[in-house]
C-alpha cells in the first residue's frame, strides 16, 4: 500500500502466520502465511479471497480474539495482545445482545467501561440518529430487519470510538436490496467520519464499490498476493466502465486462485 | 373446532372431576374418596383441623415456608455454580462427575443424614427440598450458559468488557431462558419432595405432607385427597407466579 512519506500506519501486520492442529486428524493446518500489511489512518481497505481462505481468521487476529502463531499486529506502534475497544469488530451475524434494546445495545461498551450513564445515552442517541434508527431505540433485536440489526451493530461498535473498524462480511446475510442500501450507507458514514475501515468480503462487487484499495488473498494458507487500487470517485456507480473493468480484473485473479485450487 | 384451546383448559379438568365423581357415586372406587368428599375434607381441615386444632392454614403455611426456603437456597447455590461450570471447561470437568453421581440419589435417601446433620426442624426438611430443586436448576443453568452464542462474549470483549462483566452481563442474561426453565422444573420437584421432606419429622405438628401421613394413620383417605389437592393448587399457584416473572424478564424473546 502506498503510504505518504511521514505518515505512520495506524495498523500494521508483520509476517503474520497462523496454523492450527486439526483436532480430528492431528494434521497441522496452515491458515495464514507471512501476511504483511500496513493500513494508513482514514483509509478504506477491502480484503477479498477464495472462501475459506482465512480472511475471517486474519480479522479475528487483528481484533485479538485469536492469537497468531508467528508475527505481530501493531496498532499505532504497540503490539496487540488481546481484544479491546480500540479495534471494533462487526460480525456477519450481527451478534447483538437479544435481551437488550437497540439503545442498550449501543450503550453496552460505554456501560461496561464505566462511562457516565447520561453521557453514554446522549452519545448513543446521536449515533442512532445518524443511523436512521431514532424511532427504534426501545425495540429488541428480534423486532428489527437484518439491515437494521447491522446498523445497530455498527452503532454499538462506533460507540466505543475504535481507532479501526474491522468488518467481517457484515452484509453477507442481507438480501440484495438491503445489501446495496447498507453499502451506500457505509460509504456515506466513512466519508463523513473519516474512520479507518478494514472490510472482509467474498463479493468482488462489494469490494470495488467500497474500498480505496482491494487486497486479494491467495487460497490457504492465505497471503496477500494482489493489490488493486480503486481511485474511482465516491459514490461509485456499478455500471461505470472503470468499475466494471476493475471488477473484471479482480474476478480474473480470483478465478486463477480457484483454478490453482483444483489443480 | 367448536371450542377454543383456552376453553379446553377449563373444560378438561371439570370433565375429569365429573368422571371421578360419577365413578365414586356408582360405588366403583371402593375406599377412594369422591371429589366431593375431598372438598368436604378441605372444609374439615379449615374448620376442625387434623389433628383437631391443627388447621389447614397452619399446615399450608409451614409447608410453603419449607418449600420456599429449600427452593431459594437451591437457586442461590445452583445458579452461580452452574454459570461457572458453563463458563469454565475445567470446572465443568471437575464437578460434572460429582454432580452426575449424586443426582440420581433419591432425596428421601438423605433423610437420616438430614436429621443427623440438622436435627429435626425447618433446616432438615428444607434440605431434602433443596436436593430436589438443586439439580434441575444447576443442569439447566450449565446448558443455558453453554448454549449462549459464542459471538456474544466475543462481541463483549471487543467492546471492552472484562471476564467478570461477561459472566454477569452476557452469559447470565443469555442463559436466563434456560435458567428460568430450570427454576420452574425445580419448583415442581420441590413440591414433589415435600411429603418426603416432612418425614424428617415436624416439631410444630404442622405441614401438608405431615398432615397426609397423619390422615393415612387414621385411614382418613378423604383428608389424604384433600391434602393432595391443596399441594396441587399451591404448586400451580407458584408455577403461575414464576411464569409471570418469566414473561416479564423474557419480553425480549
Amino acid at each position: 500500500m502506498e503510504i505518504k512519506a511521514g505518515r505512520e500506519p495506524l495498523l500494521e501486520l508483520r509476517s503474520l502466520s497462523k496454523s492450527f492442529v486439526e483436532a480430528r486428524t492431528g494434521k497441522v493446518l496452515e491458515v495464514l502465511s507471512d501476511v504483511d500489511l500496513r493500513i494508513a489512518p482514514g483509509t478504506f481497505t477491502c480484503l477479498v479471497g477464495p472462501s475459506g481462505c482465512g480472511k475471517t481468521t486474519l480479522l479475528r487476529i487483528i481484533a485479538g480474539l485469536e492469537t497468531a502463531t508467528a508475527g505481530e499486529v501493531l496498532l499505532e506502534g504497540s503490539p496487540v495482545t488481546g481484544p479491546g475497544p480500540d479495534r471494533g469488530l462487526v460480525f456477519q451475524e450481527y451478534a447483538l445482545f437479544p435481551w437488550r434494546t437497540v439503545l442498550k445495545n449501543v450503550t453496552f461498551g460505554p456501560d461496561v467501561s464505566g462511562e457516565t450513564r447520561a453521557g453514554a445515552i446522549a452519545d448513543a442517541r446521536e449515533l442512532l440518529e445518524t443511523m436512521g434508527l431514532s424511532t427504534h431505540e426501545d425495540l429488541y433485536p428480534r423486532e428489527l430487519s437484518g439491515g437494521m440489526k447491522q446498523r445497530v451493530a455498527i452503532a454499538r461498535t462506533l460507540a466505543v470510538k475504535p481507532k479501526v473498524l474491522l468488518m467481517d462480511e457484515p452484509f453477507a446475510s442481507l438480501d440484495a436490496q438491503a445489501r446495496n442500501a447498507m453499502q451506500e450507507f457505509l460509504v456515506e458514514l466513512w466519508l463523513r467520519t473519516g474512520a479507518t475501515i478494514v472490510f472482509v468480503t467474498h463479493s468482488v462487487d462489494e469490494a470495488v464499490f467500497l474500498g480505496q484499495e482491494v487486497l486479494g488473498l491467495s487460497r490457504r494458507p492465505a497471503r496477500i498476493v494482489q493489490r488493486f487500487t480503486c481511485d474511482l470517485a465516491y459514490p461509485r456507480n456499478r455500471t461505470d466502465p472503470g468499475f466494471t473493468a476493475l471488477r473484471a480484473r479482480i474476478l480474473e485473479y480470483l478465478k486463477q486462485e480457484l483454478v490453482d485450487d483444483h489443480a | 373446532m367448536w371450542v377454543s384451546s383456552t376453553k379446553w383448559k377449563v373444560i378438561s379438568p371439570i370433565a375429569a372431576i365429573l368422571l371421578w365423581q360419577l365413578l365414586a357415586s356408582a360405588g366403583l372406587l371402593g375406599k377412594t374418596p369422591s371429589p366431593w368428599q375431598a372438598v368436604e375434607g378441605i372444609w374439615f381441615l379449615i374448620d376442625t383441623g387434623l389433628p383437631p386444632g391443627y388447621r389447614l392454614w397452619g399446615h399450608a403455611g409451614a409447608s410453603l415456608a419449607r418449600v420456599l426456603a429449600g427452593f431459594a437456597a437451591a437457586c442461590l447455590v445452583a445458579v452461580p455454580i452452574g454459570v461457572l461450570m458453563g463458563w469454565s471447561k475445567h470446572l465443568d470437568a471437575v464437578l460434572d462427575p460429582l454432580v452426575e453421581a449424586v443426582r440420581p440419589v433419591p432425596p428421601l435417601a438423605w433423610l437420616p443424614f438430614a436429621v443427623l446433620w440438622f436435627g429435626i426442624g425447618l433446616v432438615s426438611s428444607s434440605f431434602i427440598i433443596f436436593l430436589g430443586v438443586f439439580f434441575p436448576v444447576l443442569l439447566n443453568t450449565v446448558s443455558g450458559v453453554k448454549s449462549v452464542d459464542p459471538r456474544l462474549p466475543e462481541a463483549a470483549r471487543t467492546l471492552g468488557a472484562s471476564e467478570a462483566t461477561i459472566l454477569g452481563r452476557v452469559l447470565v442474561p443469555g442463559a436466563s431462558p434456560s435458567i428460568i426453565t430450570g427454576i420452574r422444573i425445580g419448583m415442581g420437584i420441590g413440591w414433589m419432595t415435600l411429603v418426603a421432606a416432612e418425614m424428617t419429622g415436624v416439631k410444630s405438628g404442622y405441614g401438608l405432607g405431615y398432615m397426609i401421613l397423619t390422615a393415612r394413620d387414621y385411614a382418613r383417605y378423604d383428608l389424604v385427597a384433600s391434602g393432595i389437592i391443596v399441594i396441587g393448587l399451591l404448586g400451580f399457584a407458584m408455577d403461575t407466579c414464576i411464569r409471570l416473572v418469566e414473561k416479564r424478564l423474557l419480553r425480549w424473546r
